[in-house]
């Protein structure tokens, strides 16, 4: 998982990526991503074209490739399982530096690492442009439930809040030469998982008390308009449509 | 866990992401009719609790470790909806913010850490908490087998899934193996850490714990003369028991449409298993099965032409069997046990709280 400080994903800039409204981006972004998941893995320049057009949007927006590459750590798992796949598969066998393996599972795990690093450069892209709030209000003019985005926002509010409670009581445990080495030490740290729990939920219940005494009503105002422009829509249409051009141009 | 984009088929894709949004809205109802306004923030803390508590690493030993994935834990804290609602808002932020699990397999992703996970592992402490002595113990108990048989079940779902709509023709059955047993170990930290955080809490604030709010009898007061008399109970304070039906019906419909059209889809490629027989050259020597003349044979059915419809057919049909097998047996092992307790608890009304 990702260091936990959300705040930290967005970098902050002025540039028209970072303007766009941010339904425009999530569904530019979704369209651009399924039409890579859709690609025959086969067509190879054709994924070297999308990461060309990935490069452009990271370059309009002005996002620095060591970022980038410090946050694809993510897919490193998958990664490793994508390695096994030539070993695993079966199918037609080949020999690639004295190693024996399929020439199916190869193309496999050609295929899910393309595909995943396409994905996760367009994510961290979009993270990196567009602010938590405005992506979650974004979220709600696409018509996402709009409790599902309270939850959301609450979450993401005070995410770091418990995370620091965690941290508080790691160095609680550690300032009394607690280090967790093996299994045997499970219930101390399980015990620091149901306090923060207790300490979460309580939490949880003083924000509605003190949001009911401000007025709430299951809803919150909307106070940022974030209406995009025919302009904005047909900017952020570009992405997609450069790709399905890309993907119907290797058809022909 | 965090599946990446590429790894499943776009059919795959929206087919999972279909039944994540159906059951996502299902569990959006009955979580408001469980929370109401407080829902928000109550939710949104218990979110970021589980996003926390899953970059709390456990020692496992030799070195490694783990963490957990708090599907089941959540399950058992806040209940099944309101768990559901929590693992996916935390999945979809992670996809969406830390690039961590593709888009497009949000619906794979939500499905399997959201919907099996919480179900499975709340269906299963429910169940086990019918075997076990009706106190803390048996409680943390149940919370152990749950959380423990949740994620290995939950690797059985992603296998399963992979073998139908997965990119790659690797045979499901290695699949199986390779996840299977890392997930067997990986349970067992899930269930300990699950149990010990549940006693945790039940010692502290049992009201908190969803899981065992059976357990909580009426307070008492002790009046200014010294006797005892039970209070009144709070309005609203005791939540009732989510009934089963809802659970089983929207996993029978997300059953019945994921074999339904997914086979639909899947039935173009021959299923991993034939394709190694066919690869070792063993097909053709392979006895027919007794079956084999029956209407399902080689799933597919007689009588319906064209191919892929009735694969897709015979995959729904095949899930409609099971269930009703399983509902046979569960009901009739119901109706004994109800005729031998008598009476059955009946779970108190709904009071939404203000």
């Amino acid at each position: 998982m990702a260091a936990g400080q959300s705040h930290h994903l967005y970098l902050h800039a002025d540039t028209p990526v970072h303007r766009l409204p941010p339904q425009c981006k999530l569904l530019s972004l979704i369209a651009f991503v399924l039409i890579v998941v859709a690609t025959d893995p086969e067509r190879f320049w054709a994924f070297a074209l999308y990461l060309v057009l990935l490069g452009v949007v990271a370059v309009a927006a002005r996002v620095p490739l060591r970022l980038l590459l410090r946050r694809m750590v993510v897919e490193v798992p998958f990664v490793i399982f994508a390695a096994a796949l030539p070993f695993l598969s079966e199918g037609e066998r080949m020999t690639v530096l004295g190693l024996s393996m399929s020439a199916d599972g190869l193309l496999d795990a050609w295929n899910i690492v393309a595909k995943a690093t396409l994905g996760v450069i367009a994510s961290i892209l979009l993270a990196a442009t567009t602010e938590p709030r405005t992506l979650l209000l974004g979220a709600q003019r696409l018509r996402l439930p709009h409790l599902l985005v309270q939850i959301a926002a609450f979450m993401l509010r005070y995410v770091e809040v418990i995370l620091d409670e965690m941290r508080r009581m790691r160095i609680a445990r550690e300032s009394r030469a607690f280090v967790a080495r093996d299994i045997r030490h499970l219930p101390v740290v399980a015990r620091s998982a149901g306090a923060l729990f207790i300490r979460s939920y309580e939490r949880g219940e003083r924000v509605h008390l003190a949001m009911l005494s401000r007025g709430y009503t299951g809803t919150m105002p909307v106070i940022q308009d974030v209406r995009g422009s025919a302009a904005q829509w047909a900017l952020a249409a570009t992405l997609p449509a450069a790709a399905i051009t890309i993907l119907i141009g290797g058809l022909l | 866990m965090h599946v990446p984009d590429g790894f499943f088929t776009v059919p795959m894709s929206l087919a999972t992401g279909a039944v994540a949004a159906s059951g996502v809205a299902y569990c959006l109802r009955r979580a408001r009719d469980e929370l109401d306004d407080r829902m928000a923030p109550l939710a949104g803390l218990v979110a970021a609790f589980v996003f926390a508590v899953q970059m709390l690493n456990f020692p496992v030993g030799a070195g490694t470790s783990g963490h957990l994935l708090g599907g089941a834990l959540a399950a058992i804290l806040v209940g099944p909806y309101t768990g559901v609602l929590c693992i996916a808002v935390v999945v979809t932020v992670q996809a969406l913010f830390f690039a961590d699990g593709g888009l497009t397999a949000l619906g794979v992703n939500i499905c399997l850490m959201g919907l099996v996970t919480v179900l499975a592992g709340y269906g299963i402490f429910r169940a086990v908490g019918k075997l076990v002595p009706r106190n803390r113990t048996g409680v943390v108990i149940a919370s152990f087998v749950g959380a423990m048989l949740s994620v290995p079940l939950s690797a059985l779902a992603f296998t399963g899934l992979y073998a139908i709509g997965g990119t790659s023709s690797i045979d499901p059955v290695t699949v199986a193996a390779a996840m299977g047993g890392v997930h067997v170990v990986i349970g067992l930290g899930e269930g300990a850490i699950t149990a010990l955080t549940v006693s945790t809490v039940l010692a502290v604030r049992p009201d908190l714990v969803y899981g065992a709010r059976s357990l909580i009898g009426p307070s008492t007061l002790r009046t200014a003369s010294g006797e005892l008399v039970s209070a009144r109970p709070a309005e609203g304070a005791h939540r009732a028991a989510p009934r089963l039906r809802p659970f089983l019906v929207g996993g029978t419909a997300a059953a019945v449409v994921l074999a339904g059209l997914v086979s639909f889809y899947a039935s173009a490629n021959p299923d991993g298993l034939e394709r190694v027989a066919a690869d070792f050259g063993f097909l053709s020597q392979a006895q027919d099965h007794p079956l084999g003349n029956s209407a399902f044979a080689d799933y597919s059915i007689k009588g319906v032409d064209d191919e892929r419809l009735s694969v897709g057919l015979a995959g729904a049909l095949g899930v409609g069997i099971s269930l009703a097998v399983g509902a046979a047996v569960t009901w009739s092992l119901r109706r004994r046990a109800r005729r031998r307790s008598g009476a059955a608890t009946i779970a108190e009304p709904l009071t939404p709280e203000s």
